[in-house]
C-alpha cells in the first residue's frame, strides 16, 4: 500500500517539475507574461492535471474495491 | 489484506505516464489530424485491451469445454463482460473521433459497422447465457456460443474493414485517408503507445478480476 503512495506521490512530483520546466523555457520568448507554469502552452498543463486527478481518483476507488472484496474472501474462508 | 500485485502497480503507472505524456509530447502533423493523433494513446488501446479480454475469455470457454469446472465458465462471461465494456468505450471515443475527421459521427463505415455487429454478437452471449437457468447446460452453451462469438469477431473487426475501402486507419487507402498507419508512428509516439496499450489491458484484467472474485463469493454464499 505504501509502496503505491510512494509511486503516485514521485509522478506528482515529476509533473510539477515538467511544469517547471516549462516556465524556464517560455519566459522572455515574446510569450504574454502571465503564460507561465500552468498557465504555459495554451494550459495544457491544466488539463493534464485534471485528468491525471480523474485517474488517481479512480485508481482509489479501484483499490478500495479490491481491498473490501479481500476482505468478504477473509470472512467467507474463517 | 489487499492483493497489490505487481502488474497492478504497472498498470496505474503506466497510464498515469500515458496521461501525461499522451497531452505533453509533440506528435507529428498527419493528414487532417492535428491534435487528434493523441487519441491514438486513448482509443487504440481500448481495442488491443477488448482484443485481448475476449481471447482470454476465449480460452476460458474452451477449458470449460474440457474440464467442466464451473470456475472457468464463470471466468469466460467476466472476461467478456469487461471486453464489452472496453469495446462500448472504443466505439464511442472512435464516434466522438469521427465527428470532427470524418464529418459524421456515423458514417457506415465498415470498420464501425463491424465494430457494432462485433458488441452487438457478445452482448447477445450474455443474453443467451442469462436465459438459461440450468447451470450445467448454460455454462456448456455460452461456451460453445462464445467460441463462435469470437471467430466472428476477429473477421468483423480486424480483417472486413481492411479489405474494403475504409476510412478508419489501416482500412484500404482512399485518397485523402485522415488515417494513421503503422509508418506515421514515430519513436515518441511508439513510447507512449505500447505503455498504454500494457497499461490498460492489465487495468482490464485487474476489474475483471475483481468481477471474478465477487461472483465467486456469490457463488459459494449460494451453495453454503
Amino acid at each position: 500500500m505504501k509502496r503505491i503512495y510512494r509511486i503516485i506521490f514521485s509522478l506528482f512530483c515529476m509533473l510539477l517539475v515538467l511544469a517547471g520546466q516549462a516556465q524556464e523555457t517560455l519566459q522572455g520568448n515574446g510569450k504574454p507574461e502571465m503564460a507561465v507554469g500552468m498557465r504555459a502552452n495554451g494550459k495544457i498543463y491544466v488539463v493534464v492535471a485534471v485528468v491525471v486527478t480523474i485517474l488517481l481518483g479512480l485508481f482509489f476507488y479501484l483499490v478500495n474495491l479490491d481491498k473490501k472484496i479481500s476482505r468478504l474472501e477473509k470472512e467467507a474462508k474463517g | 489484506m489487499l492483493r497489490l500485485s505487481w502488474w497492478k502497480i504497472l498498470s496505474a503507472v503506466f497510464l498515469i505516464y500515458i496521461f501525461i505524456a499522451g497531452f505533453l509530447i509533440k506528435v507529428p502533423k498527419i493528414g487532417n489530424l492535428y491534435e487528434t493523433a493523441r487519441n491514438l494513446f486513448f482509443h487504440v488501446p481500448m481495442w488491443f485491451a477488448q482484443l485481448i479480454l475476449i481471447t482470454v475469455s476465449l480460452i476460458y470457454s474452451v477449458l470449460y469445454l474440457r474440464k467442466n469446472d464451473l470456475k472457468k465458465d464463470i471466468f469466460a462471461a467476466e472476461f467478456a463482460r469487461t471486453g464489452i465494456v472496453f469495446g462500448t468505450l472504443g466505439l464511442i471515443t472512435g464516434a466522438i473521433w469521427a465527428n470532427y475527421t470524418w464529418g459524421a459521427p456515423w458514417s457506415n463505415d465498415p470498420k464501425q459497422l463491424g465494430a457494432a455487429v462485433a458488441l452487438l454478437i457478445y452482448l447477445a452471449y450474455f443474453v443467451l447465457r442469462n436465459s438459461i437457468t440450468d447451470i450445467d447446460k448454460r455454462g456448456r452453451i455460452a461456451a460453445v456460443y462464445n467460441i463462435f462469438a469470437y471467430f466472428i469477431y476477429v473477421p468483423m473487426v480486424m480483417i472486413l474493414p481492411r479489405l474494403v475501402e475504409s476510412l478508419h486507419p489501416g482500412g484500404k487507402g482512399v485518397e485523402g485517408n485522415p488515417g494513421l498507419s503503422g509508418n506515421d508512428l514515430d519513436p515518441t509516439m511508439r513510447m507512449v503507445f505500447w505503455p498504454g496499450v500494457i497499461g490498460w489491458i492489465l487495468l482490464g484484467v485487474w476489474i475483471t478480476t475483481l468481477q471474478i472474485r465477487l461472483k465467486l463469493l456469490e457463488e459459494k454464499k449460494l451453495t453454503a
